[in-house]
This record gives C-alpha cells, structure tokens and sequence, in this order.
C-alpha cells in the first residue's frame, strides 16, 4: 500500500518532470537534430546552442527540482514502486501537455496506450 | 527510423534504470528524509552510489535530449519503456526489493502500452515534419543522409 506521503512526492515528480520535459521538448525541436549538428559542427558547438537556449534552461531548473523531488521520495518508497509509478504518470501528463503546449498529435494510438499505462500504475500501487 | 537510432532509446532506457537504482541503493545509507533533517541530502551528494546514480543520469540527459532533437515528446517516451521493466529488476536482484505478481502485471500493461505508441509515428508535428519532409540546412552542408 503506497501512503499519502508517497502519493505526494509522486505528484510533485510528475508535475515538474513534465514542466521540464515539455520545455526541453520544445527546445530541442528549436535546435533541431543534435546528431547532425554535432556531427557538422562539433560537440562544442552543440554545447553552446543547448545550454543558450532559454527554454532548456528553465527545463534544466524544473529538472532540478524533479530530481531532489525523487530523491526525497525514494527514502520513502521501493524504487520499483516510485520509478515506474510517477514515469508512468509523467507520461499521460506529457501527452496532454505535448498536444497543448507542443502541438503534436496526440491520436487514437497514443490515448490507448495511456489507458493501459494507468491501469499499469492502478496494479502497480496494489 | 535507423539501427542507430533504435540503439540510442535503448540507452536512454538503461541509463534512467540504472541511474534510479543507483540514487536508491544510495538513499538506503541516509533513512528517510524529513523537514527536520533535510540537510542530509547534502551529505547525499557525497555517497559513491548517488555520485553514480548522477553520472548514470547526466548520460541519460545527454541521450534523452539527442533523442528529442529528432522525435515527439509523447514518441521518446513510451519507446524508452523498457526502462519500467529493468527498474523492477535491478530493485528486485541488487536492493532485494519486494516485486510481487501484480506489480509485475503492472509493468508488463505499461510496457504493452507504452509499445504500441513505439509502432506509430516518431514525429507529427509540423517543425518535426519539415524538417524530415526537407534535408535541413546541416545535412545539405554534410552531403549525408541521417
């Protein structure tokens, strides 16, 4: 049985980490693929355009605090509960937040699987 | 969708797994952390195994990231699912974590779930489609072809 405190520190992860995956999302596309930039260009230059961008670093600080909000929940809970537990809520978090924000095309396919990810999360808080 | 990039997802799953269960065999060391003793935390950074939890995780930023230069949010993150399933090992075999039958059940309806949205699209939107519909500005310099 997953206690209130854990279900708090899971909301708190889930909704920062989608804060900073939503903005890292939208500053990656900006830059376009790293690979062939950095491949043209060099790492250093890949470097440089990420770590200007204005959306990958208020990404980077939501990150941040995702990532003590983790830290802080792990020393409460299994690993095998909290990592698969707010990943997987991250995700239909993201999915509404990438159509919104992000303007991809959340279809038929993608909701599914976000029927079945949560029945995922119901099974795993048993 | 190339070889290449298939292996960079299944990295992205392995670092983010093992980076977790790294930060929570660390964890394990400090007890559970309180607004009386929050401090601890900082003592966190210093132990081996949260200092290569956070490697394991700055790899997987490093990945992640390549591989949202060149996919949707909602691609990159079901196809890296595999993740779900090695976390569940690791705490199972090295932090003798209890993975009951339901928890796996759990896991595996993620896993599918997550699988199907791996078999679609890897891009929709209207920047992405551009860009993969048009050789960008870097490949027609290269003269390669990703």
């Amino acid at each position: 049985m997953i206690s209130a405190q854990t279900w708090a520190g899971i909301a708190a992860i889930v909704a920062t980490a989608t804060a900073g995956d939503v903005l890292q999302s939208r500053a990656m596309k900006q830059l376009g693929d790293l690979s062939a930039i950095r491949r043209a260009r060099g790492i250093a230059q890949v470097l440089r355009r990420v770590a200007s961008s204005p959306s990958f670093l208020l990404g980077f600080v939501f990150m941040a605090l995702a990532f003590f909000s983790l830290l802080i929940t792990l020393s409460w809970a299994d690993v095998s509960v909290v990592g698969p537990a707010s990943a997987s809520l991250t995700f239909i978090a993201n999915a509404v937040a990438a159509r919104i924000f992000l303007k991809e095309h959340v279809d038929g396919r993608r909701w599914l699987a976000a029927c079945f990810v949560a029945g995922g999360v119901a099974f795993l808080a048993r | 969708m190339t070889a290449r990039k298939y292996l960079l997802l299944l990295a992205v799953a392995v670092f983010a797994s093992c980076g977790d269960a790294c930060l929570a065999r660390g964890m394990r060391d400090f007890g559970a952390v309180t607004a009386a003793n929050w401090r601890s935390l900082l003592g966190a950074l210093a132990n081996p195994w949260i200092v290569c939890g956070i490697v394991l995780l700055i790899l997987f930023f490093s990945t992640y990231l390549t591989a949202l230069s060149w996919a949707d949010l909602t691609y990159v993150l079901p196809a890296t699912a595999l993740s779900y399933v090695i976390m569940a090992g690791l705490g199972k075999v090295f932090l003798h974590e209890n993975v009951t039958p339901s928890r796996w059940l759990g896991i595996a309806l993620i896993t599918v779930g997550v699988g199907v949205v791996a078999a679609g699209p890897s891009h929709t939107t209207p920047a992405h489609q551009a860009r993969h519909g048009h050789r960008s500005a870097v490949d027609a310099e290269r003269g390669s072809d990703l």
